[in-house]
């Protein structure tokens, strides 16, 4: 039994075991305690209201694995810029929307790629450039206007509420392409060499190196990768939103970071596993859904909430790598032993 | 020449330097910047003294977060705790229209600061005790700091027109300089002569450069980093007061909003290094005051404050590139390529 624990603790996938079972135990509460709670279309509209919050996640958890104090501060700002510049360039310009939305993906590859070559190129912190490159977008959302800027296209307003019918219930298509996000960085990390590359220079940069990896190369991938979700982030967003404002996507960083770790990613980097991340926004968007259906309480205790849980998780990792560590040095020590003998 | 060689080789250059760029800017571009006025009631007016005075909040947290960066941590929840102080010294003093506090003022006064130091304590027990990083455990008080806030205001903003709140973020009638400056000057005092006549800051560096070998050397550094963050903790407390004095009122919402990331761009702004181990108070100092010039001249100019960021942001990468370690790399090579021209170029001549 001890045994059982002790190798459920040191499991690959623990924090993921944990927090979906804190996810069953969120859900249960609210069915329990609200009529008409438990249904499949409370439960989509988990991804529905949440899906730029999934694929900003998705984005940030890659250069959180990428290790070297990796963090991806600006995504909140992308977002708000890619909002501003989809509703200028539609209001504006006679671009198709499509176009449009191919404009501002690139958006996002560019602030990646700047983020990633100041901090492999110079060596800089990532914590520090990214909070260059937010408040540099945060200032180019605001100079393209100062007011919200209304998306009444057509075409668009068609494509934001669109949706796949699902027996009674439906799936926008922000949620659709926020599950496909989630399976295809699960899979890109599982299954290509990229993405063990990443694990691999999160894990550990000197053996990264010695192994051949280009540490640097991966890590400015990743960047790249944080800005393009952000950008798709942002266009789902404004999906929701049907405008652009300079206030949009405001602390979407932090959520996106307490998302991850509650989903299992290590900030030292080199530990994160994508569907884990998927149940960390889920979780924050349980508690504000039982929020919203209790009623009475205010939108902060969603904060308070998360931040006790963001606690929570956080002791609990400490807790499980001393135990991984000991577990080492146990085995270590039982090996030595046989040698000797 | 030598003075100027080890002036150009000093942490303060960059700073400095950006300082007297921005001054030039003003003095050339904008009219009466460096004048100074009397005002009827004896204080003192004028862009120089408005930058000092909005910078003194400021420059009161980045003393605090130069502490915490250089043991190689990070405070970003001081923003967030800012809420939280501003927020239960109002809540004390309450919202009575007819100027009468509920409690003592010095009370309230202490409540502020004692949440400040709570924060720091809690900060403080996750870093040295749980060995959690610094940039995670300060997550959580980010997240959750302005809920906290939000709960004791009730989710109002409590606007308080007991007088001598305004005192802190205003001036204390007789005297010409504002409070907030006075504290701001203090606190630096206080922190130079602990600096200079005690032996913490060396425990402080050392515990940034190698936690273990710090240990073994007989320093106790579970006791340091707690310091450090208490501190911390403290100084957004204060901050926390003046800001909440300068709108005389508790706003959960926006009191210190951004506050974490001006005061670790004044920290490395200064030649702090993110990576600990070394700290220059001045440097800190100076970057606070840079960071309000920069602002002030910009709504002098005339760019609204949501634009802002783009020009800080500007500012912030260009001065972190021109401190990275590559860039001064590629710049000697640079030097010495041109030197190594030059002398092919003689011997070319001398043949």
């Amino acid at each position: 039994m001890r045994k059982f624990f002790s190798d459920l603790v040191a499991s690959r996938f623990f924090q993921f075991y944990v927090t979906l079972v804190l996810f069953i135990i969120l859900f249960g509460i609210g069915s329990l305690s609200f009529d008409g709670f438990f249904s499949w279309q409370v439960f989509l509209n988990l991804f529905i209201d949440n899906a730029p919050l999934i694929i900003v996640c998705v984005g940030i958890t890659f250069t959180i694995l990428s290790g070297f104090g990796g963090i991806d501060l600006s995504v909140g700002a992308v977002v708000a810029l890619t909002c501003m510049s989809l509703a200028w360039l539609m209001r504006d310009t006679s671009l198709h929307p499509v176009v449009c939305m191919g404009l501002v993906l690139f958006i996002g590859i560019a602030v990646g790629t700047l983020n990633g070559f100041l901090v492999t190129f110079f060596k800089l912190q990532p914590f520090i450039v990214t909070l260059g490159t937010m408040f540099l977008c945060r200032g180019l959302t605001a100079m393209i206007s100062r007011d919200s800027v209304p998306i009444d296209n057509a075409f668009y307003g068609e494509l934001a509420f669109w949706s796949l019918p699902l027996g009674d219930c439906f799936l926008s298509l922000g949620a659709i392409i926020a599950l496909s996000v989630v399976v295809i960085a699960s899979l890109v990390l599982k299954f290509t060499s990229f993405g063990r590359g990443i694990y691999a220079v999160g894990g550990n940069e000197q053996s990264a190196r010695l192994m051949g990896l280009k540490a640097d190369k991966l890590r400015w991938i990743a960047y790249i990768i944080s800005g393009f979700c952000a950008a798709l982030g942002g266009i789902t967003y404004s999906w929701i939103m049907l405008s652009g404002y300079t206030q949009h996507g405001l602390g979407m960083e932090m959520d996106a970071i307490a998302s991850s770790v509650i989903g299992g990613t290590q900030l030292l980097g080199g530990v994160a596993f994508i569907p884990g991340c998927l149940l960390g926004v889920m979780i924050q968007g349980s508690i504000l859904t039982i929020i919203s259906f209790q009623g009475t309480l205010s939108a902060w205790w969603t904060k308070i909430v998360v931040g006790i849980l963001l606690c929570l998780f956080i002791v609990m990792q400490a807790l499980i790598n001393e135990h991984k560590n000991k577990l080492m040095n146990l085995q270590a020590e039982e090996q030595g032993g046989a040698k000797k003998k | 020449m030598d003075m100027l060689k080890k002036f150009t080789h000093s942490s303060l250059m960059l700073p400095l330097t950006a300082l007297a760029l921005l001054l030039l800017f003003n003095a050339i571009f904008v009219d009466g910047f460096f004048k100074i006025q009397v005002m009827e009631n004896g204080n003192l007016f004028g862009r120089p003294i408005d930058i000092l005075y909005r910078a003194s909040s400021l420059i009161i947290l980045a003393l605090g977060m130069t502490f915490v960066i250089a043991t190689a941590g990070v405070d970003i929840s001081v923003g967030a705790v800012c809420a939280i102080s501003a927020a239960s010294c109002c809540v004390l003093l309450g919202g009575d229209i007819s100027g009468v506090a509920q409690h003592p003022f010095f009370i309230a006064i202490l409540a502020g600061l004692g949440v400040g130091i709570l924060a720091g304590l809690w900060n403080g027990l996750l870093v040295a005790k749980f060995k959690i990083q610094a940039m995670v455990a300060t997550l959580i008080l980010l997240t959750a700091g302005r809920g906290i806030a939000q709960l004791l205001t009730d989710g109002q903003i409590i606007t308080v027109y007991y007088k001598p709140f305004s005192y802190i973020g205003g001036n204390i009638p007789g005297i010409p300089l504002p409070t907030a400056l006075l504290i701001a000057v203090c606190m630096v005092l206080l922190v130079i002569i602990l600096d200079k006549k005690t032996s913490i800051g060396l425990m402080v560096q050392s515990v940034g450069i190698n936690q273990t070998a710090s240990r073994y050397a007989g320093i106790n550094v579970t006791l340091v980093l707690f310091c450090v963050y208490i501190f911390s903790g403290f100084c957004a407390g204060t901050a926390g007061l003046i800001e909440g004095s300068f709108i005389k009122a508790a706003d959960a919402n926006n009191c210190g909003l951004n506050m974490e990331m001006d005061a670790i761009l004044a920290v490395t702004l200064g030649g702090t290094l993110m990576i600990g181990g070394r700290y220059y108070i001045g440097g800190t100092i100076i970057g606070a005051i840079t960071i309000q010039t920069l602002t002030t001249t910009m709504y002098a100019v005339g760019v609204s404050s949501d634009r802002l960021p783009a020009v800080k942001a500007i500012v912030i990468l260009l001065i972190i590139v021109f401190q990275s370690q590559k860039f001064k790399q590629m710049y000697s090579n640079y030097k010495l390529k041109r030197k190594d021209r030059a002398s092919g170029q003689k011997e070319a001549v001398n043949a």
